[in-house]
């Protein structure tokens, strides 16, 4: 089948470019913006490429505009969220793909009605529980929120990854002397890694970018994440448009890096994954 | 299975999290629906009943904010899903280069509202944006816009902002369903000499019913309840033109401290969400067989 050269212009390549071009675009002239000298940024005419390019704009945002302590702030939550999630997602995906048992089904449509669930509702509550308990401030109510609105989707991701193990190799472990536990331990898990990787992964996504939450309950400027550092800086009466455009360079640094890794598994592994936004 | 407590004991650590930081306080956006709460006024505290239900439905800002919503919840599904169509079909056929370009055109997916809003900002701005420097460039604008400042235009650049992130989400999950679609069934139509127009309409967006319907549903209640984005690139101004009912429930929270109304509005957009994805499902027949 031969497709003429007409339709390979104008039903691939020209709709393809114009996409391409909007979706770079932005991220493009926030790389230009971020490596300009000060002065140029607001000199006109415009210039299209940094000339001279410099990195002054990422030492004053590193250190300037504290994103050393943001960057730290961020990478501490979302490494103990992910460790959390994902060991609640193991252990949730291995019961739904293991065991039949009354509630099943039930309990999977609240694993996907929690998508559902607003967050901006959850925000005057949530603020109080944690009032209660005495964590405002403190990251740990970041990492609770983080972790409990993150398990669920990754549950079922992993679920499908542990269906795809033979459940007779963990009988035959146990049949060879193994515990049960010690089945799971040393066959489930070791096959299981390609999940866990993907489910952390999506999971580091979701805490690195989480927002709402942070705003309401970090108020103290030695705990803000990165997000909130960015809004900070965006409402500055003063505000350096170098320094932010580094800080936004900086914030996408970690989440385009796992989304290169995570983008073969985004279409083949998708199908069941749509409930993700 | 002999041990039918196990999966119980499994499923424990996640019903406890749900319970506590999920079940708990939503109940309790209902009971404070019901109350006078706001911390900074201890003195108004009290019972209230349907007091606050009530002033909501004069509320002029109530108003405003549901109809922003509805308008930008059709607008960015809508849009969405055409582009994303758009995307899915050209990746889906095969050619040098694909890799790279769907790796490419998915980046968006990975950011967060807050740092779309940032590059976002950094192209509407008026002293070192983009667009306005092309647009008088090239003669498409006299002078520069305030693009976000702007009552008539601040909508259309939000949409436009958070399409850019939201597309990749229908591209991905149209791409994966069309996957699964037989080559055969091309195959055949062609071979009977059906355009590719019509086979577009008669086998493609047959087997991808499904998929759009959960898609389109997911992504309006996504979109609905969407705060990052337009909270940190209008704050939902100017006079309340990109103030939806989640931006104006996170106002409630963040700025007046009006607890109480605000949970009370957060309870209707939960019913109107209940009662959107209730009929939607219906009138889609989702998950029948024809």
């Amino acid at each position: 089948m031969k497709t003429k050269l007409s339709d390979k212009i104008f039903r691939r390549w020209l709709p393809l470019v114009l996409i391409n071009i909007f979706v770079l675009i932005p991220i493009w002239w926030t790389l230009v913006t971020s490596l300009k000298q000060e002065g140029d940024i607001l000199k006109k005419p415009v210039r299209y490429i940094p000339d001279p390019a410099t990195l002054e704009n990422y030492m004053r945002a590193w250190v300037n505009c504290r994103f050393d302590r943001y960057f730290f702030n961020s990478m501490r939550i979302a490494v103990v969220s992910v460790f959390f999630i994902v060991v609640i997602a193991i252990i949730t995906g291995y019961a739904l793909s293991r065991f039949q048992f009354q509630g099943k089904n039930g309990f999977m449509l609240m694993l996907l009605c929690i998508q559902f669930i607003p967050h901006a509702v959850l925000l005057i509550p949530l603020f109080q529980i944690f009032n209660t308990m005495g964590l405002i401030g403190k990251p740990l109510s970041v990492i609770l929120v983080c972790i409990t609105f993150q398990f669920p989707f990754n549950s079922i991701l992993i679920r499908g990854f542990i269906g795809g193990i033979p459940y007779t190799l963990e009988e035959a472990a146990q049949i060879d002397g193994c515990s049960w536990l010690m089945a799971v331990w040393k066959v489930v898990i070791p096959m299981l890694i390609p999940g866990i990787v993907t489910t952390a992964a999506f999971a580091f996504i979701g805490v690195w970018n989480e927002f709402l939450f942070s705003m309401m309950f970090l108020n103290d400027a030695n705990n803000y994440t990165i997000p909130i550092g960015l809004k900070m800086m965006q409402g500055e009466y003063n505000i350096s448009y170098g320094a932010l455009a580094a800080g936004a360079i900086i914030a996408m640094s970690i989440p385009v890096a796992l989304f290169a890794y995570l983008q073969k598994y985004l279409v083949t592994g998708m199908g069941a994954g749509a409930v993700k936004g | 299975m002999k041990k039918t407590y196990v999966p119980y004991i499994l499923l424990a650590p996640a019903v406890c999290l749900v319970l506590a930081f999920m079940v708990y306080p939503i109940g309790n956006v209902f009971y404070l629906s019901l109350r006078h709460y706001n911390p900074t006024k201890p003195w108004i505290n009290g019972f209230a009943g349907f007091g606050n239900f009530v002033d909501i439905l004069s509320d002029k800002d109530f108003w405003n904010a549901l109809k922003v919503s509805v308008k930008w919840v059709i607008s960015e599904v809508l849009l969405q899903l055409v582009f994303g169509m758009l995307i899915a079909l050209i990746l889906n056929q095969k050619f040098k280069g694909r890799g790279i370009f769907r790796a490419l055109t998915f980046i968006p997916w990975a950011m967060s509202g807050v740092l779309t809003a940032v590059l976002w900002s950094l192209i509407y701005n008026q002293s070192v944006g983009l667009l306005n420097n092309i647009l008088t460039k090239t003669g498409l604008i006299k002078s520069p816009n305030a693009w976000l400042a702007n009552s008539g235009l601040v909508f259309g650049s939000v949409v436009t902002a958070e399409l850019w992130r939201g597309i990749p989400f229908f591209a991905i999950s149209l791409l994966a369903a069309m996957q699964s679609i037989p080559e055969e069934l091309y195959e055949a139509a062609n071979v009977d000499g059906s355009s590719k127009w019509k086979s577009f309409l008669y086998i493609t967006l047959p087997s991808l019913k499904e998929t759009i319907i959960l898609t389109t549903l997911l992504r309006s209640v996504w979109e609905f309840n969407s705060v990052d984005l337009i909270y940190s690139l209008t704050g939902g101004g100017p006079v309340g033109k990109t103030t939806t009912l989640s931006i104006l429930i996170a106002n409630h929270a963040t700025k007046t401290s009006n607890y109480g109304y605000g949970s009370a509005i957060s309870v209707i957009s939960f019913l109107i969400l209940a009662i959107f994805a209730m009929i939607y499902l219906k009138a889609s027949r989702f998950g029948t067989e024809e």
